[in-house]
């Protein structure tokens, strides 16, 4: 496209080769996400009461199940995050793969009476071999055509689930998890804390997965993929091979949150098939700040936890006191979201993520 | 045979729908670089101001089009000299920017008018039919066709025969050398920004004709496919994205018909997978 903007920054060696951290720094790496999972594993034994926050106490079903899909949402927007702020690949497909675990382990449970563990062996394999397949196809191409090749085929794929073949998928109505099909310590109100925890253990194995991914050879290449994908080529590197794995392994995780997800909400709704869907996470990640260890993540939380209270926020006393022209937007999360989102693009282009590395600059 | 005749109607009707939207796209595209997702928004704008204007203000169908029309336009050129300006050059901002003004937009219709469809004013002429070669043809469809032939036919005088055109081509070309050469291409960009929101707009009011009804998401579903189209046809390419629209609308239509639903929007697919792969520029693409 633009022939100057293109030109990158020298990359010496010693940009890309990994620095021995500081025992301070390595001590914070460390140590803060392993006592922030630990503050989250014992939310569900806590009965705080945040009235302007959470729907009830912390520990209260509605709650719990709140903060599990804001969980379950900070892993899949890290998924995301792994294809675009990772290795640079724009992809508007993401929601094809999060709608085929769940819709892949529901219609085997629900309409083929496979038990769980077959089911889930299905998704894994599934989620593997599609991917693979369509990524090999799309990746042929590069940019904003590889942009659209994916939009294209999510749209398929949201097509078909919305006709309803063979009566498998429930068309606009979407496909309720058969009860019984999941064991009882996944289902019921009473047990939304295992669910909860599920999702949390969700969101540790992502992260894990791609903290190590990136770090690894093949993660590096990916971040120079992203910055200068012609002068990876140039050094002998098939650069095709390692964006088709970036798209499979950040498909594969999807796919395996599209069943979390499942689990969560109890059936599977032609929702997560949409353009929209994918969009979302798009904007769950340039929130957070695209590429960083939290940024998808907090993006993530923020966004779903806005996205469900801006609902309840919409009918609250103080936005029913505004003059109509105010309270109707008000009263659509998506528009505050949208706003929000075009305000971050403007005036904090890293995201929540590039605050920290803001505020320790400035206070120098 | 009047099955054939109805579906190929029908199929360059839904063209001529994919057209109008594509060809501002393309244009967009080819000289800003801008994919441009609030595009679904500036057809939306076209099919709300012609329902509102025909229904409150009483505007005939014509009248209320052209307001629909000038709606959508001011709001490109809006949009475009507000937002899309300060953030020239940073394409990944530029897009996640019209990304979320296409997420805020149909939300702030949605709080304007309801998200149920509305029943759109359809012309007492447009809801009958023709009888061709012994097919029963709504007449829509000629409105489609004719609406999209004489875009085509505008924006091609525009581009070949006026000097901003000129200046539109060679952007699109190679922008670096227009604007070395002392030419203010952004005074272009909001003049494509301008033609692509008409096109668009037009493009709303008559999916309203076409579907009957409007609702916020109309433009984000239609907005995919002339996506497939501007890519098919060679982004920059007007006349690519006429040939690709045909084609997808007929390809779309006869497998709708002949296979099952469904089909025919995962044979559109398959023609985008199988173009790529064999011209990834597109059809009217320099060969990469």
């Amino acid at each position: 496209m633009t022939t100057t903007a293109d030109v990158p920054e020298t990359v010496t060696v010693d940009d890309i080769r990994p620095r021995p951290a500081s025992p301070r720094s390595r001590w914070l790496r460390r140590g803060v996400p392993l006592a922030a999972v630990a503050v989250l594993a014992v939310l569900p034994f806590s009965t705080v009461d945040l009235p302007a926050l959470l729907p009830g106490p912390v520990n209260s079903p509605g709650s719990l199940q709140l903060l599990a899909i804001c969980l379950v949402f900070a892993g899949l927007a890290a998924t995301y995050d792994l294809l675009f702020g990772r290795t640079g690949l724009l992809s508007f497909g993401h929601a094809l793969y999060v709608a085929l675990g769940s819709y892949t382990v529901n219609i085997a449970v629900t309409k083929l009476d496979l038990a769980l563990p077959a089911a889930l062996l299905l998704a894994v394999l599934v989620g593997l071999i599609v991917p693979a397949l369509l990524g090999a196809v799309a990746l042929r191409v590069n940019g904003i055509a590889f942009a659209m090749v994916t939009l294209a085929t999510a749209q398929v794929g949201s097509i078909v689930v919305m006709s309803d073949p063979g009566r498998l998928t429930g068309g606009e109505e979407g496909l309720p998890l058969a009860p019984g099909a999941i064991p009882g310590f996944l289902s019921g109100v009473a047990n939304t804390a295992n669910l909860y925890w599920l999702a949390l253990g969700y969101l540790v194995v992502v992260l894990a997965v791609i903290a190590w991914v990136v770090e690894s050879e093949p993660g590096r290449v990916w971040q120079a993929i992203r910055e200068n994908e012609r002068r990876v080529s140039v050094l002998g590197l098939p650069s095709y091979r390692f964006r088709l794995l970036a798209f499979v392994i950040a498909s594969f995780l999807a796919t395996l949150g599209g069943v979390v997800h499942l689990f969560l909400v109890g059936g599977s709704s032609p929702q997560i098939t949409t353009s929209n869907f994918t969009l979302a996470f798009l904007v769950m990640v340039v929130l957070g700040g695209t590429g960083s260890r939290w940024g998808a993540m907090l993006g993530g939380v923020l966004y779903t936890y806005l996205d469900h209270r801006l609902a309840a926020l919409g009918t609250s006393d103080a936005v029913a006191g505004l003059p109509e022209v105010l309270r109707a937007p008000l009263s659509e999360p998506l528009f505050v979201l949208g706003v929000l989102f075009i305000v971050m693009v403007y005036f904090l282009p890293g995201g929540l993520a590039s605050l920290t590395t803001r505020l320790r600059g400035s206070s120098k | 045979m009047s099955n054939i005749v109805l579906l190929a109607l029908t199929g360059l009707g839904l063209g001529a729908l994919y057209f109008l939207i594509a060809s501002g796209l393309s244009l967009i595209f080819g000289l800003a670089d801008v994919l441009n997702f609030a595009h679904g928004l500036f057809l939306a704008v076209g099919a709300y101001g012609t329902w509102w204007s025909s229904t409150h203000l009483g505007l005939g169908f014509v009248p209320a089009v052209v307001f629909g029309v000038l709606a959508g336009t001011a709001t490109a050129v809006l949009v475009e000299m507000l937002l899309i300006r300060p953030l020239y050059r940073r394409t990944i901002e530029q897009v996640l920017v019209t990304v979320g003004l296409s997420l805020a937009g149909v939300a702030l219709l949605q709080a304007a008018f309801g998200a149920d469809p509305l029943t759109f004013p359809r012309p007492e002429w447009a809801t009958g039919t023709t009888r061709i070669l012994g097919a029963i043809v709504p007449n829509d469809r000629f409105l489609l066709i004719g609406a999209a032939v004489v875009v085509l036919a505008a924006i091609q005088v525009f581009l070949r025969r006026t000097r901003f055109g000129l200046i539109v081509r060679a952007g699109v070309e190679d922008r670096t050398m227009v604007t070395a050469l002392g030419i203010n291409v952004r005074t272009a960009f909001t003049l494509v920004f301008a033609i692509g929101g008409a096109a668009a707009a037009l493009a709303g009011a008559l999916a309203g004709v076409y579907f009957g009804n409007v609702s916020p998401g109309q433009g984000t579903s239609l907005l995919i496919f002339a996506f497939i189209v501007v890519v098919i046809g060679g982004m920059g390419s007007v006349t690519g994205s006429a040939v690709a629209a045909v084609l997808v609308g007929l390809v779309q239509q006869f497998t709708s018909f002949y296979a099952a639903a469904g089909v025919g929007e995962a044979s559109v697919v398959l023609l985008l997978a199988v173009v790529l792969l064999a011209r990834p520029g597109g059809l009217a693409g320099r060969a990469a």
